[in-house]
């Protein structure tokens, strides 16, 4: 079976065509679009009208990646939340015209959910992880307990990415600033003391965030601060994934959104899960960020499962929790 | 040298069995981390060894059932406790009748009452750190907790123990309301502010 999934939460509209091979996910193609504002953050209905504009060639483009025809699809899927309610439908849209035209089923799948099973499908010894998911917007432990993918720490103010973000743009960074950040925080090496703010295993980013502010404004050096606040940010982070391992007595730990690509995060959690003999993943690049194949593939194993959907069903819904999900295939 | 055992590797503290001046105790030995900086690792484990030691004895003197502290070693980062001998109350919780939860968790809430009276908050309220003892509930892993008057504080520790009963016995969740009861027996200020702040705090969570 052959599916085309359509990615279009937040700044990113990504088209991916993914196959079945004996239950592992086989991405034929992973074509991505993002929108970058000249200022400021992503403003929804612009980052909708970006995605319009490019949507129909970046499907072009990824049956062309995977040498397919339009008809050799056999599923679409698409991000039914949650995410920005502009975004959001011009996906959803493109997905209903699609799978209309096609006459081929189509599936919404939860987009956080979409991030741990891309982990599972791509990486045949991640069975059960506890799941790190960090971007712009979200940041949450996720891990699958008493039938469901449940939530077990996430942020109680912003997102990790939007802390980065927001942070990065009070010196004129631009957006990301999360890359940038890093490189900076390589040539620091003086820790300021930050708020470090875990409660249970649920963490908080705007304390912190105003404090490295104030830093900026008391003259310390730029690469001193990026690097306290990627050391403080990031151990918090770490700890509250080692105590929902701890806590769900799992030994796997998956990394999931566009901030699994800072290499410092990677480098604690893969320290912490070595200590703890636990087994550390991480999705290609491409299947990290926002992105169709990851999509696709959710949308796959769901139908596989036996979920089909009508059209009538395939409302976007910007708060959709990760504990909404009925999980039948697992 | 005593005989020591290894009862649990937590993620951020060994709990060790051993004996004290005769006695039979659990240690709590926090462990350096690697993936932190120094900076970060020293301070939070001699801050939270001295929080705990605090807020672990002033409970005690407002009548919430924590473990005798024997000794602090804040170099070390190890608290001496007393050994309980009981059964965790998220073995149990699942287990018991409706009628015993019922029971079990307006305890629960009558000394989180007393706590948060004493401007104590936990700040990791999960049924992982609740023993019953007899037909006491004594509270452990006081490393998290604080000082705090606010009220937000007070809704945030609730909340933290809502969340941990809908990941951890989902199927028993509701029970929650019965903390809440309980809760109400003892908490000297104004359950209702609290019961704002708890559902304010879901309100403010992402995507609900």
């Amino acid at each position: 079976m052959i599916t085309l999934g359509i990615e279009g939460t937040a700044h990113s509209i990504g088209i991916g065509i993914v196959e079945n091979q004996n239950n592992y996910c086989n991405v034929l193609s992973n074509v991505i679009k993002t929108y970058r504002p000249e200022t400021g953050g992503i403003h929804p209905r612009e980052a909708a009208n970006h995605h319009a504009e490019h949507i129909a060639n970046l499907i072009k483009q990824s049956l062309t990646e995977a040498e397919l025809k339009l008809s050799d699809i056999d599923l679409v899927s698409f991000s039914q939340g949650p995410g920005l309610g502009p975004c959001l439908r011009t996906a959803a849209t493109a997905a209903r015209a699609l799978s209309l035209r096609l006459k081929k089923p189509i599936i919404g799948v939860n987009h956080c959910v979409a991030h741990l099973e891309i982990g599972r499908g791509t990486i045949k010894e991640c069975t059960d992880p506890v799941l790190l998911y960090t971007s712009g917007a979200n940041t949450q432990v996720i891990a699958f307990a008493e039938g469901k993918y449940r939530v077990f720490g996430e942020t109680l103010d912003i997102g990790i990415g939007n802390c980065l973000d927001k942070f990065g743009r009070s010196i004129d960074l631009p957006f990301p600033s999360g890359p940038i950040i890093e490189k900076n925080a390589e040539n620091g090496s003086n820790y300021l003391p930050l708020p470090y703010s875990v409660k249970g295993m649920d963490i908080a980013f705007s304390g912190l965030l105003t404090r490295a502010q104030q830093y900026i404004k008391e003259g310390k050096s730029i690469n001193d601060i990026c690097y306290s606040l990627q050391e403080t940010t990031f151990a918090a982070l770490t700890e509250i994934t080692e105590r929902a391992m701890a806590h769900t007595e799992k030994e796997q730990v998956l990394l999931g959104g566009g901030v699994a690509a800072n290499q410092r995060l990677r480098t604690m959690v893969k320290m912490m899960a070595e200590d703890r003999n636990a087994q550390f993943f991480v999705p290609r690049k491409d299947l990290c960020v926002d992105n169709g194949a990851m999509i696709a593939w959710l949308g796959y194993v769901m139908v596989n499962s036996g979920i089909t959907m009508n059209i009538d069903e395939t409302s976007i819904n910007q708060r959709f929790r990760t504990d909404m999900v009925e999980v039948s295939w697992r | 040298m005593t005989e020591q055992t290894i009862l649990y590797q937590g993620a951020e503290a060994k709990i060790i069995k051993s004996t004290y001046l005769g006695n039979k105790v659990v240690q709590k030995q926090r462990v350096h981390k690697r993936y932190r900086i120094n900076e970060i690792d020293d301070f939070l484990i001699q801050s939270r060894t001295k929080e705990e030691a605090k807020v672990m004895g002033l409970s005690r003197t407002i009548g919430v059932n924590v473990p005798i502290i024997y000794d602090v070693d804040l170099a070390k980062g190890c608290i001496t406790f007393e050994y309980l001998v009981g059964e965790r109350i998220k073995d149990i919780f699942d287990k018991i009748t409706d009628e015993e939860r019922k029971h079990l968790c307006e305890r629960i809430g009558m000394q989180i009452g007393l706590m948060h009276n004493a401007e104590i908050v936990h700040g990791d309220l999960t049924t992982s750190n609740m023993i019953l003892v007899e037909d006491k509930v004594y509270f452990i892993d006081f490393g998290l907790s604080e000082i705090n008057a606010e009220i937000e504080a007070r809704g945030v520790d609730l909340h933290l123990l809502m969340e941990a009963m809908e990941s951890t016995h989902s199927t028993h969740a509701s029970f929650f309301s019965s903390v809440i009861d309980g809760y109400q027996k003892t908490y000297e200020g104004d359950v209702s502010l609290v019961q704002k702040k708890i559902d304010d705090i879901i309100r403010r969570g992402r995507y609900r």
